[in-house]
């Protein structure tokens, strides 16, 4: 399998504090891959890094680019990490447009697209034949996402008044517009209710068995991230401190003390050894 | 506790009368010493008497009152629960209701518009308030791109309408322009101009915004006050040449060489006829602003101004450059202020920089703000209120600002979101062939 993303001694520092510590990943391509970790761990931080938000202090980011090459992420604004290299993301907190409706937070995604076949607005305003062409296209992909993801008959409702489980149906029906060669999901089964999160775990594996789409996933929700990731990283305190299959990971001690802090005796024992 | 409290579900008549008879009770405590027993003046002495029978009325009257009360409440709850129920029913019936309003509102808005100076034809009054009307309804259907849609608030909006003046004027007074000529290079410089604002200012948002847009809008002031080579200073730029109907003068006596307008259609001179000309050109102005907006909200660009108004980072992860939608977005609202200005120094012929003062700019804000922030039929009925209200306040003489003031409290609390705060869909899945482009 195909490295898509190759993430390398990667270190983000805000001041004095080290969010994320000589990180060093792989994402392959056309697989899922989970990012667990404790809170603060630095998972959402890897994210912001990833996509252009935050510039890392130092370490590359390197993606395999299908159709551009190689890639490097670091080095680009966040609105062309979007554009250019069409990593997309998704927020913890989700961020829709809420007044505009489903239908047209969809085709805002669709932004670069139209922008360039509406030539700076003039083909658009005198409504030519290409511009009505790549409308018609971009409101196709919408209704196709639409469609997958059951959202059709909320289309033209505003996204900000509907239920919470569906904006995160939203959210990555929005991303998906953006026809992303790597999607990276922040929670993205948080606040779902037991149903919810199985609807999206098959989505996920549709989206990365059918359509061929890497996903990176952060996620707190086990049924989620077990069930669906082909390999699992584990973070904390910014440093990877496991990698591998999900029952790898489930059984790796390093993991379970994360989580769950060690025993008082051993925590001693391991004092007194140090 | 609870008899007292305007319960939420329908009351049975056996509780109605409860609830009256604990307030009929409450009363009754109350009434007993400050109407039951009064103390009247005996021979010098005051003595305590009793007035149960008053006491009664008032017992009674509070029980009566008190489920009349409740009935009125309660029939004005219901009506308004099933006003929402009906609204959360057909959601989609009340907004195309709405639509179907607004429609024929702006269509009777035009038909009006272009009737008026006909009806009207000699009074001079009401043609130039009309006129002025339309000025703020230019003006706002610029500021409402800026801060309707890409959700920017601009609190220096002035410093473009004064821009778009004085290129006019100066262009016109020194080196001769036409107002045609005039009209898309004061634009072209307006929109300059708002690009060098908004440059400085892409990260800021909100609050910071406003104060540093305010801080433009008395910079371009002052400098027009100062600089007197350039601009004339506090004494401003008088005798600007008005537009030509197609080279038609609108004067009694045209210059050697040239006809005017009245002697050319065989009219007698009037002096009505430049104002009917300038109104209709300040309304074909409009109109095409208004065609234009409506046009770019429909566009990429339109949607992006509203998606950067959403969620900024939002419009970032979906790989949008936030810097050129805020310099578009400064550049076309500037512009239209730009040709509203040149219309205003064309129409008065004189300007002054008294006439671009922060007021002005409060006040193109207030008419995006009470009219339904991106609503464009919103800006018209808000820019005819505010224009409208003191021009009829003039009666009460100072009480003139207090009552503006009061009008725009009232439509904030009847209104908060606007006098239309509809917002219409850019695109609906239902209609896709249908899109305009």
């Amino acid at each position: 399998m195909s490295t898509l993303l190759s993430v390398r001694n990667l270190t983000m520092r805000f001041g004095g504090l080290t969010a994320i510590d000589d990180l060093s990943l792989e994402v392959p391509a056309g697989r899922i891959t989970g990012i667990i970790g404790p809170n603060g761990a630095g998972k959402t931080t890897l994210f912001n890094c990833l996509t252009g938000f935050y510039k890392p202090t130092s370490g590359t980011l390197r993606l395999a680019h299908p159709h551009h090459g190689e890639m490097r992420l670091e080095a680009l604004a966040s609105h062309k990490v979007v554009r250019d290299a069409q990593v997309v993301r998704t927020f913890q907190n989700i961020r829709l447009f809420p007044k505009m409706t489903v239908l047209e937070n969809l085709i805002v995604a669709q932004h670069n697209v139209l922008q360039r076949a509406s030539r700076f607005s003039i083909a658009g305003l005198f409504g030519l034949a290409a511009y009505r062409e790549a409308e018609a296209a971009a409101l196709d992909r919408a209704a196709t996402w639409l469609e997958r993801l059951g959202l059709v008959d909320l289309a033209d409702h505003a996204a900000g008044d509907l239920p919470y489980g569906i904006q995160r149906r939203i959210e990555i029906a929005r991303a998906l517009c953006v026809d992303p060669v790597l999607l990276c999901l922040d929670e993205p089964a948080a606040g779902l209710n037991p149903r919810e999160s199985a609807e999206l775990n098959e989505l996920l594996l549709y989206l990365c068995r059918e359509r061929g789409v890497a996903i990176l996933l952060i996620e707190h929700d086990m049924s989620v991230v077990m069930n669906v990731s082909d390999h699992i990283g584990v973070i904390n305190y910014g440093r990877k401190i496991a990698e591998g299959t999900p029952e790898a990971v489930r059984n790796d001690p390093q993991v379970i003390k994360a989580y769950l802090g060690e025993d008082e005796d051993e925590a001693q024992a391991g004092g007194a050894a140090a | 506790m609870s008899a007292v409290v305007f319960a939420h579900h329908r009351m049975s008549p056996a509780e109605r009368v409860r609830d009256a008879a604990w307030v009929a009770f409450v009363a009754l405590l109350l009434g007993i010493p400050l109407i039951g027993l009064t103390t009247v003046d005996a021979g010098g002495r005051l003595e305590v008497s009793t007035r149960f029978g008053m006491l009664a009325l008032f017992v009674a009257i509070a029980f009566g009152g008190r489920i009349a009360l409740r009935a009125t409440v309660d029939h004005f709850k219901a009506r308004k629960l099933a006003r929402q129920q009906a609204r959360g029913a057909s959601e989609a019936t009340a907004a195309s209701t709405t639509r179907r309003v607004s429609t024929w509102l702006g269509w009777f808005a035009l038909g009006a518009s272009i009737g008026l100076p006909i009806l009207f034809s000699d009074n001079r009054y009401v043609v130039d308030t009309a006129t002025t009307v339309l000025i703020y309804v230019m003006l706002g259907w610029g500021l409402n791109v800026v801060v309707g849609l890409a959700g920017l608030l601009d609190l220096g909006y002035v410093a473009f309408y004064a821009v778009g003046a004085y290129s006019y004027a100066i262009l016109a007074t020194e080196h001769g322009w036409g107002f045609w000529q005039a009209l898309p290079v004061s634009g072209a410089m307006a929109a300059t101009f708002g690009i060098l604002l908004g440059y400085p200012i892409l990260r800021l948002r909100g609050d910071y915004l406003a104060i540093v847009t305010l801080g433009f809008g008395e910079i371009i002031r002052i400098i027009l006050v100062n600089w007197t080579d350039f601009s004339g200073g506090p004494n401003g730029i008088s005798s600007i040449p008005r537009p030509s109907f197609f080279g038609l003068e609108f004067t009694r006596r045209p210059a050697e060489g040239e006809q005017s307008f009245a002697a050319f259609f065989g009219l007698d001179y009037s002096p009505m006829q430049r104002l009917i000309f300038l109104y209709y050109l300040i309304l074909v102005l409009a109109l095409l602003t208004h065609v234009f907006v409506s046009r770019l909200r429909r566009l990429p660009v339109g949607r992006a101004w509203e998606a950067l108004r959403e969620d900024e980072i939002a419009c970032r992860a979906m790989g949008m450059n936030t810097t050129n939608i805020k310099l578009s977005a400064f550049a076309i609202g500037a512009m239209l202020g730009g040709f509203a200005g040149v219309f205003f120094a064309a129409r008065q012929g004189f300007i002054s920089p008294e006439s671009f003062v922060f007021t002005e700019s409060a006040i193109v804000l207030a008419i995006v703000v009470l009219g339904g922030m991106g609503s464009q039929l919103g800006v018209v009925l808000a820019a005819a209120l505010l224009v409208l209200i003191p021009e009829f306040g003039r009666n009460f003489a100072e009480y003139r600002m207090l009552l503006f003031g009061a009008a725009m409290v009232l439509i904030m609390v009847w209104k908060p979101g606007g006098l239309l705060s509809h917002r219409e869909p850019t695109v609906r899945l239902g209609q896709r062939e249908e899109t305009p482009a």
